[in-house]
């Protein structure tokens, strides 16, 4: 009874892994494998010799989880060499074991029975002690322990019980059922397999745009070297040129240059590029002298020189102008021409239209400002000289001198200023400061001589072909600098022209000019202007009056305003309630706009529009071909927003709730011809409907919205929101997205109109495979996603873990 | 001075070639191009009128059976190549282009129950009530009688066949599933779940080791051919004539039922269909799928062909003649541009999947809901006995809808339940 003998080597890997067993005998051979060392408690669990049988004939049953693999993997363990000893030896213990038996059958008592001995043991005791521990060392406080009074068949009777609690077997599983459980194994297995097209589906279904066939076969364009470099030639013809541009070196992969045309350029001979060089330094020399020359002169601050200079430059060019006449009429003629051209230039431009940033900025100042504004009167004035046209008729005279007489001329008699503020079409550019050249050209006349000189300068100037703007910044100064010193002079003189500013019926508030914002802003800050505006009113309504032979249509409104000049504060509170029943009225008198209406708020266009620019007018009435002009004379009497209000007006009656009138005349009094129900009782009967709520339309005065159902458009209407929608607004606003190439570009036009699915005529279109799918193959092959990765390797991991450990 | 002049560069406005088109400079400003909803508006109503008035569907029958048209095959590979086979026996291969019958085999005695085409397109099979599947060539044979290659005699009729789409393997269905290897003389298995007759199977297009049969105890019954196991078993109210597998989605088969619907399931959840297709008025005896798996066309008792869209509960499309007798089978061709069926009287028809295809098809999408435009697009003529049908089914569907309510009014809450249309028609799901 020997220790059961090492397994072979190769099965002895780590001690506790659950696969091998760390000794596949000692499981089985309970009478050999004994000699395993165990801790204190199991051996006390092992020590009655009846458990040893209960061990060996219950292999299976397991003492402890690492009993169980043992006994597992012990089945295929091949019985070792020295077993074949071991059953000798067994041979004989059973036959005297059964010799026992039959003595202790014939004494006919039962003796008590021997525990049997499983183990090997070196001696053998006829009283029952087995020599267990012979190796180990005995502790005296063992043999102090109290003997328990138990009998050696307790643990045999224990595993006894145990055994009877357990079942029997269960029986098979009925045909019906196994097939019913491989079904529903078979099912879960496939539907997980089919399951992973799930994302395909989806995204097939969602998608904008399916091209079918699937499998397309993309037409890769190769590069053009590819392809030649895979062309030879293989005709006669093509060897033949090619043969001939071998001969000639012509390059057939870069053709870029022939080496002879390499060659050529690389003969050009180096004095050439010398010369070139000298040239081209010379140029640079010179061109650099006459730039610093230019700065130089540019840097003179004397105006003296400045004027001397172009007076000269003035008189050589009459001079010269008159040899040419003299000489060569015909290029005499020339130059006038290129003077019309220069004029038409200048009307075609917005220079010198106070259009500009810094004409705006003097815009403002304008109302403080004297110099200010008389800049921008000289702006204005030379806009119009440059505006005139040229007399054809008289030749000889100086091109200079006919504008200036023109602009004095015309220029201060015409005052149209408010011609077209009756009729909406005609109301023209916003060139607020437009009126001021009025106010200074009456200033002019009396309180600044010096500016005349200016001017006077100015009009040389502008003989010049170009004036530069930086020259118009520097004339503007040199004229503030003349205002200040007349102002240092007579210091009354300033008062004295505002006061006549305001007190002249012809001028405008220097409020006017400015933008609609503004003047509000103007008004809240200062209501110590309102005199002001008063009398503005007064000229206002002056300014109508010549209006009113133009316009008949707007009488009314200047009596009124003549009628509201008279009283101030009831006027603000009239206009206000007219203001809200008629847009036109706010248009037209600047005083009236003072006033902050949401009607004028809204119509906030027309403000701006407010002050014709002087010169425009002007140009109308001498050219006679203003287009304004025509439209007003075309629509004269179509007034369209007189209409519209109208019809608004009545829309807003017909809407208004109609009291109902249940008054029945003889009812309680008497009746009959000529006579009335009493007022009493009219007062009962008749019933006054709930004010009807505010319409949607009350502050546009645009738009008049009806909320009355049209049978007739109802017939075209949605009734109900159709089902994918959930509101309605998502409804309407896929209807209000225009689909048409009318309203979309072209690219954005074939995006919305391409067709949900493309089929190519004439092509089968296949089932979907694998290989179709780009996320499918890769899945197939390394697995992309993990969604539909997990599936397909759980199966796996069992397989590849031992392999793993193995190695 | 500067002077700003207008640019014009003529390659904005030269063509390269006499074949460009001219650039029309176009401006989009909206306020130059109003009223656009009304203008469209237009538009698709016009465009609705006209689809309607060049709505023509019907191209063309094919004549020359001596009985009932009793199944169809696709080829494969040529899409002008289609076979039939009729209630005498006989089996026809046509020429769609020419619009001529190419050959005429008299496969079998009885009726050809199912044919179907070999994936490779050589050959194809035939079964029919004389117990016997055989295989026969695609091409003419060079001389003398017509002879299939193969034949196998059975010992039960075999009702229906189907080919596998990759493999050398096909699948009869009788009284039970066979599964034949194509070398083969004797199935490589038979799959059975109680005692039937099976009248279609379909393998899956796309798992192809999948496999749907229905049969006449009105279930339908999944296989998979790798276990060689049945999966699941769904049980309708009524019987199940034929089932058609989503060419695209996987999971997806229609099944064409007796009582007048059509069933989407997805075999994943056979608890309930994804939906049920109403509008047949009489057993739906055949159903097929367009090959980009949107949409699917069924054939009637009813005499009329009706096209579904698969997400849909009602057809988008009915077609129908006079002469058209009860339709037993339909195809829809591989390319998703016809439909063909085969009848009672003896025709196959060939027809347009799409009605009239050309006209502005986003703006119709757009106004759809309008009534105008509704009223247009789906205003469809049916002969009388069919709109009888269809009123008195309305009538029928209503009687019965009241009497539940009413049953539910004057019964104790909550014990007459409320039944979802999906689930009405599922008797039971066996695993």
């Amino acid at each position: 009874m020997g220790h059961s003998p090492a397994p072979p080597s190769t099965n002895r890997p780590l001690p506790c892994s659950p696969y091998f067993a760390p000794n596949p005998g000692a499981g089985r051979d309970g009478g050999g494998g004994g000699r395993m060392r165990r801790g204190p408690a199991a051996g006390a669990a092992l020590r009655g010799a009846g458990l040893q049988v209960a061990a060996r004939r219950f292999p299976a049953r397991p003492a402890c989880g690492a009993m169980a693999e043992e006994d597992w993997l012990g089945v295929e363990v091949a019985p070792s060499a020295s077993e074949g000893e071991d059953e000798g030896q067994e041979d004989g213990e059973r036959r005297h074991r059964q010799l026992l038996e039959a003595v202790s059958s014939l004494s006919g008592r039962k003796r008590r029975k021997l525990a049997e001995r499983t183990e090997a043991s070196v001696q053998v005791s006829e009283f029952n002690v087995s020599c267990k521990g012979a190796g180990e060392k005995l502790v005296l406080s063992e043999l102090l322990q109290t003997i328990r009074p138990k009998s050696a068949l307790s643990s045999v009777k224990n595993e006894l019980t145990r055994v009877k609690q357990k079942k029997a077997v269960e029986l098979p599983l009925s045909k019906e059922e196994a097939k019913r459980v491989v079904r529903e194994a078979a099912y879960v297995r496939t539907s997980k397999d089919v399951g992973k097209w799930q994302q395909v589906v989806l995204q097939n279904r969602r998608a904008e745009q399916l091209v079918f066939p699937l499998k397309q076969e993309i037409a890769t364009v190769v590069p053009l070297e590819q392809a030649a470099s895979a062309w030879k030639a293989r005709t006669p013809l093509e060897q033949e040129i090619f043969g001939l541009l071998h001969k000639t070196q012509q390059p057939i992969t870069d053709p870029l240059l022939t080496p002879e045309e390499t060659a050529s350029l690389q003969a050009m001979s180096l004095e050439e590029a010398r010369q070139r060089r000298a040239e081209l330094q010379k140029a640079r020399v010179i061109q650099s002298y006459y730039e610093a020359k230019a700065r130089r002169e540019k840097k003179i601050k004397s105006k003296k020189y400045h004027r001397v200079l172009k007076k000269s430059k003035r008189r050589k060019a009459l001079k010269e102008f008159e040899l040419l006449h003299k000489l060569d009429p015909e290029a005499a003629l020339a130059k006038l021409e290129e003077l019309e051209q220069l004029r038409m230039q200048e009307r075609m431009s917005l220079k010198h239209q106070n259009k500009g940033k810094w004409a705006r900025s003097r815009a403002i100042m304008a109302k403080y400002d004297l110099e200010a504004r008389k800049a921008m009167q000289e702006q204005l004035a030379k806009n119009k000289e440059l505006m005139q046209k040229v007399r054809v008729e008289l030749p000889e005279e100086e091109p200079g001198d006919v504008p200036e007489e023109d602009l004095t001329s015309v220029a201060v008699p015409t005052i149209p200023a408010g011609a077209s503020r009756t009729n909406p079409w005609m109301l023209g550019k916003p060139s607020g400061p437009a009126e001021e050249p009025e106010v200074q050209e009456g200033l002019e006349d009396f309180a600044v001589p010096g500016a005349a000189e200016s001017k006077g300068e100015m009009e040389e100037e502008e003989e010049e072909e170009e004036v530069s703007e930086e020259e118009a910044l520097l004339q503007d100064f040199a004229q503030k600098r003349h205002v200040r010193q007349q102002r240092a002079g007579s210091p009354e003189g300033q008062g004295a022209d505002e006061t006549d500013a305001v007190s002249e019926p012809l001028r405008d508030s220097p409020v006017h000019p400015v933008c609609a914002e503004e003047q509000t802003s103007v008004r809240i800050e200062q209501p110590s202007q309102a005199p002001a505006e008063i009398l503005l009113l007064e000229q206002l309504g002056r300014v109508q009056t010549m209006e009113d032979a133009e316009a008949l249509a707007s009488e009314e409104h200047v009596e009124e305003l003549e009628k509201l000049g008279a009283a101030g504060a009831e006027k603000q509170v009239q206009q206000e309630e007219e203001g809200r029943a008629e847009e036109r009225r706010v248009k037209k008198p600047p005083a009236k706009k003072k006033i902050i209406s949401l009607q004028a708020v809204l119509a906030g266009k027309s403000q701006e529009v407010q002050c014709p620019s002087l010169p425009v007018v002007m140009e109308e009435e001498e050219g006679g071909i203003d287009q304004r002009g025509v439209i007003t004379e075309a629509f004269a009497g179509d007034d369209v927003v007189a209409d519209f209000r109208q019809e608004k007006r009545k829309a807003e009656q017909a809407a208004k709730p109609q009291p109902v009138n249940l008054v029945l005349p003889g009812w309680g009094e008497w009746g009959g011809t000529g006579l009335k129900p009493s007022t009493k009782k009219r007062k009962r009967f008749l019933l006054k409907p709930p004010p009807a709520p505010p319409r949607k339309d009350q502050h546009l005065p645009h738009v008049i919205m009806s909320e009355r159902r049209n049978i007739h458009v109802a017939a075209h209407q949605v009734s109900e929101l159709p089902f994918p929608f959930e509101r309605h607004q998502q409804f309407e606003q896929s209807i209000r997205t225009p689909v048409g190439p009318t309203w979309n570009t072209q690219r954005a036009f074939q995006k919305l109109t391409t067709p949900r699915v493309i089929t190519r005529a004439g092509h089968i279109i296949q089932p979907i495979s694998a290989e179709d799918v780009p996320d499918m193959a890769t899945e197939a092959g390394s697995g992309a996603k993990p969604a539909l990765e997990i599936a397909p390797k759980q199966p796996e991991q069992p397989f590849r873990h031992p392999r793993r450990r193995a190695q | 001075m500067r002077v700003k002049v207008l640019s014009r560069n003529p390659d904005d406005y030269v063509r390269e070639t006499k074949l460009d088109l001219q650039r029309v400079p176009r401006n989009y400003d909206p306020t130059l191009h109003p009223f656009e909803v009304p203008r469209e508006y237009t538009r698709a109503l016009n465009a609705t009128k006209l689809e309607r008035v060049f709505a023509k569907p019907f191209l063309t029958s094919l004549d020359g059976h001596r009985d009932g048209v009793n199944c169809m095959a696709k080829h494969p590979k040529s899409l002008s190549t289609v076979l039939s086979g009729a209630c005498d026996g006989e089996v026809k291969i046509w020429n769609l282009t020419k619009r001529q019958c190419v050959r005429t085999i008299q496969a079998h005695e009885g009726f050809v129950r199912g044919m179907c085409a070999r994936f490779c397109g050589t050959s194809f099979f035939t079964v029919g009530d004389d117990k016997t599947v055989k295989q026969w060539k695609m091409e003419n044979p060079e001389y003398g009688e017509e002879e299939p290659i193969h034949t196998i005699i059975g010992k039960t009729v075999y009702t229906g066949i189907d080919h596998h789409w990759k493999e050398a393997v096909f699948a009869t269905c009788g009284h039970q599933v066979d599964i034949w290897d194509e070398q083969r003389t004797s199935p490589m298995c038979s799959l059975t779940w109680g005692f039937d007759s099976i009248s279609s199977v379909k393998f899956n297009p796309i798992e192809t080791y999948l496999l749907g049969s229905c049969a006449s105890d009105r279930n339908i019954v999944l296989y998979d051919i790798r276990k060689s196991t049945p999966l699941k078993k769904v049980i309708l109210n009524m019987r199940t004539n034929t089932l058609c597998w989503n060419p695209m989605e996987a999971f997806i088969f229609t099944a064409a039922n007796e009582d007048y619907n059509l069933y989407t399931f997805d075999m994943r959840f056979l608890e309930s269909p994804v939906m049920v297709h109403m509008d047949h008025v009489s057993a739906v005896l055949d159903v097929d799928y367009s090959p980009t798996g949107k949409e699917f066309v069924s054939a009637s008792f009813d005499k009329s062909v009706r096209i579904f869209p698969v997400d849909k509960g009602h057809s988008r499309e009915v077609y129908h003649t006079k002469r058209m007798q009860h339709v037993i089978t339909v195809k829809w061709t591989s390319d998703n541009k016809y439909i063909l069926c085969g009848s009672d009287e003896m025709n196959i028809r060939l027809w347009k999947a799409n009605a009239s295809e050309k006209l502005g098809v986003k703006l119709k999408e757009k106004f759809r809901y309008h009534p105008k435009i509704r009223r247009i697009a789906q205003h469809r003529h049916l002969p009388k006995s069919i709109f009888c049908q269809i009123k008195e089914q309305r009538i029928m569907r209503e009687a019965r809808r009241r009497k539940e309510l009413n049953r539910r009014k004057h019964s104790k809450p909550g014990s007459v339940p409320f039944v979802s249309e999906r689930k009405k028609h599922i008797v039971a799901v066996v695993k």
